[in-house]
C-alpha cells in the first residue's frame, strides 16, 4: 500500500472537549462523595452500606462511571497514539481497552446493585 | 573552558560519538557561538550552522546542557563545565551539530503560511487597527529555528503527523491577522487528532523559546476557536 | 566525471529580500525557476534590518516622492544616478503597499495606516526638517519582511535549493551567461544549473571587516563569482558605517533609535551631533554621524575608560515606547551590552553595515559590461546589495535598502520575464569548460595537503581593511593597505583544510567564501587608493572636500590585471531636473 501520513480525521476537538467535561462530572461527583462522608453520621460499615442504597448516590455514581470510563478511554487511547505506530498493534490495543473499560462498567454496576 | 561536543561524520565515523575540548578563548569571546567558531579554527572539522550571530536568524539553535538554545545569545558566563552540546533532539542528524530540518519545515508549510485574502486589493494598505495589529505580536517574531519543536515529546513521537509548536503558532499569527479570510479553513486543517491536538500543553515550547514567545498560549487561542465554532 | 546538468527558465542566487521578491516575479510567471540559496530563506541577512523601510506614504505628515528622491541624491553625496534614484523613490509606495497586502505585519497609527517614524537623512521641503518616511514594523522590518516574502514564495510554489553554494558563472564565447556552478553543502556534490537567465541577489560582503554588523554568511559570493567571470565591480570604495553598532560586538542597533528621540553623547554628556548637523541633529546621514563619532573618539572625548566608544542614550523615552517601538533593541542591548537600555545608555561604535558598490546594473536589474558603455551581459542581472544600480552612491540612507531590494528585485524579476517572454528563447549550448574552473578552485582545496588556513588569512584580510580602509583613510595607509591586501589575496590561493570529507563540509565552504572576500577586499583597497577625493563613505585625510570637477563618475574594478574605468554620474532623472550637486550640509 501506498505510505501516505493520513490526517484530517475531524475528531480531535470532540475527544478534547469530552476529556475536559468528563474531568468536570468527576470533580463534581468526587466532592459530592467527600460530602456525604462528612455528613456521615458515624463511619462504620453499615452507614456506608446504607449511603450506597441511595439512588442518588448509585446513579451520581453510574455518571461517574461513564465519565471516568470515557476519559480513561481517551488518555489511553491518547498514549496508544504516541507511541504505537503500528496501525495493527494499535487497533487490537484499542478493541483489549475498550473491552476491559465495558467489563470494568459491568462489574461496577454489579457491585452497586448486587447484593 | 571545557566542553564536550557531539561529533559525527557519516563519511568516516560508524557512530556518533562526545568529543572532549579544551579551549583557549580570547576576552572577547562571550557568547558560546564565539567559542564554537574559536574551536572550528582549531579543528575545521567540526560542522555546525551559524550566520547572524545575534538572534535573529536561528541558524545555531542546538541543545545546551540539556536545553535547546540558540549559541549566540547564550552567555558562556552562564554556562556550567564542562558545557555538552549536542544536536536539536528529535531530527535525523546529517553531520556533527547539523540536523535535518526538512520535517520541521514540511509541518511549517502545511499551515498554509501566508495571508489569504481574496478580496480586490485595494489602492492603499489594507487598514489594521493599532489593537488588532497588536494581535499579532508574539506570534510574528518567530525566528523558525526549531528550539520549541525539538525540545517538544509530542513532536519527538509523531513529527511526520502532530505540526508542532513552532508550526502551530505560525498557524495561529495567520489566524489572529485581520487582514487573513481563511479562518475556516485553517481551522479546518488543524481539527485533527494528531495535526492539533498532540499537544498535552507539556510547556517544554515555552520554556526553550529563545525569543520568549509562547505556543502553548497561541495553540490554546485555536483550541477556543475551534470550540466556539462548535459549540 | 560527468557533471548533472539541470536545466531551468532562470536561476536566482540568493534568497534573501532581492532573490525573494525577484523569485515572486517569476514563480508568479510561471517560470521554471531555481531558487539557491547558502543557508533557508528566513535565515537570510535581510532578517537583520532592524529600523524600516522608507516611502513616502505621507501617513502622518506631507510627504512626497520628489523629496525622497532629493534626498537620496543628496545622501549619496550626488554618486548615485539620478533616473535610477527616481526611479525607486516612485515606486517606493507601491512597493511597500505591496508588501502590506502580502501580510507584512507593519505597525499601525490609530487611523488604521503604517506607522512610519523619523530616519537619518529623510526630511520634508528638501532638506527642510526630518520627515517620518521608515515604514516600520517595531525594530524587526526587516524580519518581517523577510518572512513576508518567503511566506508569499511559498504561496507561488517557488523552488528552492537550500543550501546550495553557487561557485562560479558560466560564460560562453559570446560573454553570455548561461548557468551557474553550484554545490549541494550536504552532499558536496556539484551540479550545472544551465538557465537562460541568471540573477544574483547574493547581498553584501560586510564581512571584510573585523568589525561588522554583517551576518558570517555575508561574503560577497556574488560579487566574487562576477569578478572571476570578467564583470567589473563598480564603486567599491563606498562602504557604509553604521554610527551604532554594539561596542565590542558589532551586533546593529537600528537609527530607529535615534528617529524614536534617542540621540548620542560623548564622555562628557554633550549631545555633541549639535555641533556637526545644526538642523537634524542626531538624523543626519550615516557617513555623517559615524565621521563625527570617530572624531569624538579620535580627540579624546570617547566614553568609557579607554575613552573608545559614544554613548546612545534613549532611557527618556520610557520603558513603554522601548517595548513597544524598540523591543528588540532592548534585547540586544541586554544580551550583548550589558545594559538596560530603559536606564543606562547603549555604548556603541561605528560598524561596518552596508556596501554601496557592487555588481554594476542598470534599473532594470540588467548586469552592465562596462568599459563606460550601457551595453549589458545577456543572461545576467543583480539586485539588491550585491548589485550597483546606483541609487545609494557614495552613501546610502537608513530604510533604503529595503527599498532598495523591493523594487529593483521587482523590476529586474520583470525584466526577466520580459527577456525570456519575448520570443520564447531557448537554452544556448554549453561550453565544454562550463564547469572547470570551478572545479579546479575545488580539486586544489581537496588535495591541498598544506597551506593557509583559512581562519588566519580571514583574520588578516579582516585587519588589514579595518586598519587601512576604515572610517578616515590616510594615504600612506591606503598605499600601505594596497600591498598587504595583494600579500592577503597571494595567501588565500594556497589554502589548506583538514577536512577532506563530502559531507557537509564547513571548511571548504569557508574556504570559498575566502575566496570571494578576497576578491571584495581588493576590489575595495584598489578603488579607494585611486580615488582622490573625499565623498560620503569614503573620507580621505589629503583630500578632505569632494572634487566634483574631477570625480563625478563611477569606479569600474576589473579582476584582470587589477584595472580601474571610470564612468560618469548620471545626473539626469527620468522626468524632473537634476539636482545639481551643493555642499552638503544637515
Amino acid at each position: 500500500m501506498v505510505k501516505r501520513e493520513v490526517v484530517g480525521a475531524h475528531y480531535g476537538l470532540r475527544d478534547w472537549l469530552a476529556q475536559r467535561v468528563t474531568a468536570v462530572v468527576m470533580v463534581a461527583y468526587t466532592l459530592l462523595v467527600l460530602l456525604a462522608l462528612v455528613m456521615l453520621p458515624k463511619f462504620d460499615y453499615w452507614h456506608w452500606k446504607a449511603l450506597w442504597q441511595l439512588d442518588l448516590m448509585r446513579y451520581a455514581t453510574v455518571l461517574f462511571l461513564v465519565a471516568l470510563l470515557f476519559h480513561a478511554w481517551i488518555g489511553v487511547r491518547n498514549i496508544f497514539m504516541d507511541y504505537i505506530k503500528d496501525a495493527g498493534i494499535r487497533l487490537t490495543l484499542y478493541v483489549v481497552v475498550i473491552l476491559a473499560l465495558i467489563a470494568y462498567g459491568a462489574w461496577a454496576v454489579q457491585i452497586l446493585w448486587g447484593k | 573552558m571545557r566542553l564536550s561536543i557531539y561529533r559525527y561524520n557519516p563519511d568516516v565515523d560508524a557512530k556518533p560519538y562526545m568529543q572532549d575540548y579544551d579551549i583557549e578563548l580570547e576576552p572577547t569571546d562571550r557568547m558560546l557561538l564565539d567559542a564554537l567558531v574559536r574551536l572550528k579554527s582549531v579543528d575545521d572539522t567540526f560542522a555546525f550552522r551559524r550566520s547572524c550571530r545575534e538572534g535573529v536568524c536561528g541558524s545555531d539553535a542546538m541543545n545546551i546542557n540539556g536545553k535547546n538554545g540558540l549559541a549566540c545569545i547564550t552567555k558562556i558566563a552562564d554556562l556550567k563545565e564542562p558545557v555538552v552540546i549536542r544536536p536539536l533532539p528529535g531530527l535525523p542528524v546529517i553531520r556533527d551539530l547539523i540536523v535535518d530540518m526538512s520535517q520541521f519545515f514540511k509541518q511549517y508549510h502545511s499551515v498554509t503560511p501566508y495571508v489569504v485574502n481574496d478580496t480586490p486589493r485595494p489602492e492603499t494598505e489594507r487598514l489594521q487597527s493599532p489593537e488588532d495589529r497588536e494581535e499579532l505580536n508574539g506570534l510574528y517574531e518567530c525566528i523558525l529555528c526549531a528550539c520549541c519543536s525539538t525540545s517538544c515529546p509530542s513532536f519527538w513521537w509523531n513529527p511526520d503527523k502532530f505540526v508542532g509548536p513552532a508550526g502551530l503558532l505560525q498557524a495561529y499569527r495567520f489566524i489572529a491577522d485581520t487582514r487573513d479570510q481563511a479562518t475556516g479553513a485553517r481551522l479546518d486543517n488543524l481539527e485533527d487528532p494528531y495535526r492539533l491536538f498532540r499537544c498535552h500543553s507539556i510547556m517544554n515550547c515555552v520554556d526553550v523559546c529563545p525569543k520568549g514567545l509562547n505556543p502553548t498560549k497561541a495553540i490554546g487561542k485555536i483550541k477556543d476557536l475551534l470550540v466556539k465554532r462548535t459549540v | 566525471m560527468a557533471i548533472t546538468t539541470r536545466q531551468f527558465d532562470a536561476v536566482v542566487v540568493g534568497a534573501g529580500g532581492s532573490g525573494l521578491r525577484a523569485a515572486l516575479q517569476l514563480a508568479e510567471a510561471n517560470l521554471r525557476v531555481a531558487v539557491l540559496s547558502k543557508v533557508f530563506p528566513t535565515r537570510s541577512h535581510t532578517v537583520a534590518a532592524q529600523g524600516g523601510v522608507s516611502a513616502s506614504l505621507g501617513n502622518e505628515e506631507p510627504d512626497n516622492w520628489h523629496w525622497h528622491m532629493y534626498d537620496t541624491v543628496k545622501g549619496s553625496d550626488y554618486l548615485g544616478d539620478q533616473d535610477a534614484i527616481e526611479f525607486m523613490c516612485r515606486k517606493a509606495n507601491e512597493a511597500v503597499i505591496e508588501l502590506e497586502h502580502y501580510g507584512m505585519p507593519f505597525d499601525r497609527l490609530d487611523n488604521g495606516k503604517i506607522y512610519q517614524r523619523p530616519f537619518g537623512g529623510h526630511t520634508s521641503n528638501y532638506g527642510e526638517r526630518a520627515v517620518k518616511r521608515a515604514c516600520a514594523a517595531a525594530d524587526r522590518t526587516g524580519h518581517a519582511m523577510l518572512h513576508t516574502l518567503y511566506q508569499r514564495n511559498v504561496r507561488a510554489k517557488t523552488q528552492f535549493f537550500v543550501e546550495w553554494m553557487a561557485l562560479d558563472l558560466i560564460r560562453n564565447q559570446a560573454g553570455d551567461v548561461l548557468g551557474v556552478v553550484a554545490m549541494e553543502m550536504e552532499t558536496g556534490e556539484v551540479t550545472i544549473l544551465q538557465a537562460k537567465a541568471t540573477l544574483l541577489a547574493t547581498g553584501g560582503a560586510g564581512r571584510i571587516y573585523a568589525a561588522s554588523t554583517n551576518a558570517f554568511i555575508n561574503t560577497g559570493d556574488g560579487l566574487g563569482m562576477a569578478a572571476r567571470a570578467g564583470i567589473p565591480l563598480e564603486d567599491m570604495e563606498f562602504w557604509q558605517f553604521h554610527p551604532t553598532g554594539v561596542a565590542g560586538a558589532g551586533v546593529l542597533i537600528t537609527e530607529g533609535v535615534r528617529g524614536e528621540g534617542g540621540f548620542l553623547l560623548n564622555k562628557n554628556g554633550e549631545r555633541f551631533m549639535e555641533r556637526y548637523a545644526p538642523t537634524v541633529k542626531d538624523l543626519a546621514s550615516r557617513d555623517v554621524v559615524s565621521r563625527a563619532m570617530a572624531t569624538e573618539i579620535k580627540e579624546g572625548r570617547g566614553a568609557g575608560k579607554d575613552a573608545d566608544h559614544i554613548l546612545l542614550k534613549l532611557d527618556h523615552l520610557g520603558a513603554d515606547v522601548i517595548d513597544k517601538r524598540l523591543p528588540g533593541i532592548r534585547e540586544i542591548a541586554k544580551k550583548f551590552a550589558n545594559v538596560d537600555p530603559a536606564k543606562d545608555p547603549i555604548p556603541v561604535v561605528p560598524t561596518c553595515h552596508y556596501q554601496m558598490g557592487g555588481i554594476p546594473t542598470n534599473m532594470h536589474g540588467q548586469v552592465l559590461a562596462g568599459h563606460g558603455g550601457n551595453a549589458i551581459i545577456k543572461g545576467l542581472y543583480a539586485a539588491g546589495e550585491c548589485a550597483c544600480v546606483s541609487v545609494h552612491g557614495a552613501n546610502r540612507l537608513g530604510t533604503n535598502s529595503l527599498l532598495d531590494l523591493l523594487v529593483f528585485g521587482k523590476a529586474s524579476g520583470e525584466q526577466v520575464v520580459k527577456d525570456l517572454g519575448a520570443d520564447a528563447i531557448a537554452h544556448q549550448e554549453l561550453p565544454k569548460d562550463a564547469a572547470d574552473r570551478a572545479l579546479a578552485r575545488l580539486a586544489r582545496l581537496d588535495s591541498a595537503k598544506s597551506g593557509e588556513s583559512v581562519h588566519e588569512v580571514g583574520a588578516e584580510l579582516r585587519r588589514t581593511m579595518q586598519l587601512h580602509c576604515g572610517v578616515f583613510r590616510f594615504p600612506d595607509s591606503l598605499a600601505e593597505g594596497v600591498r598587504k591586501i595583494h600579500e592577503v589575496a597571494q595567501r588565500a590561493g594556497s589554502l589548506y583544510f583538514k577536512d577532506k570529507s563530502k559531507v557537509f563540509n564547513t571548511a571548504r565552504v569557508e574556504a570559498l567564501e575566502l575566496e570571494n572576500l578576497v576578491e571584495v577586499a581588493v576590489s575595495t583597497m584598489v578603488s579607494a587608493h585611486a580615488r582622490q577625493e573625499s565623498r560620503g563613505a569614503h573620507d580621505r585625510s589629503d583630500f578632505p572636500d569632494r572634487d566634483d570637477a574631477q570625480w563625478m563618475k563611477h569606479t569600474f574594478w576589473y579582476k584582470e590585471g587589477n584595472r580601474l574605468e571610470y564612468r560618469p554620474v548620471n545626473l539626469k532623472p527620468l522626468t524632473v531636473e537634476s539636482f545639481e550637486p551643493k555642499a552638503r550640509v544637515y
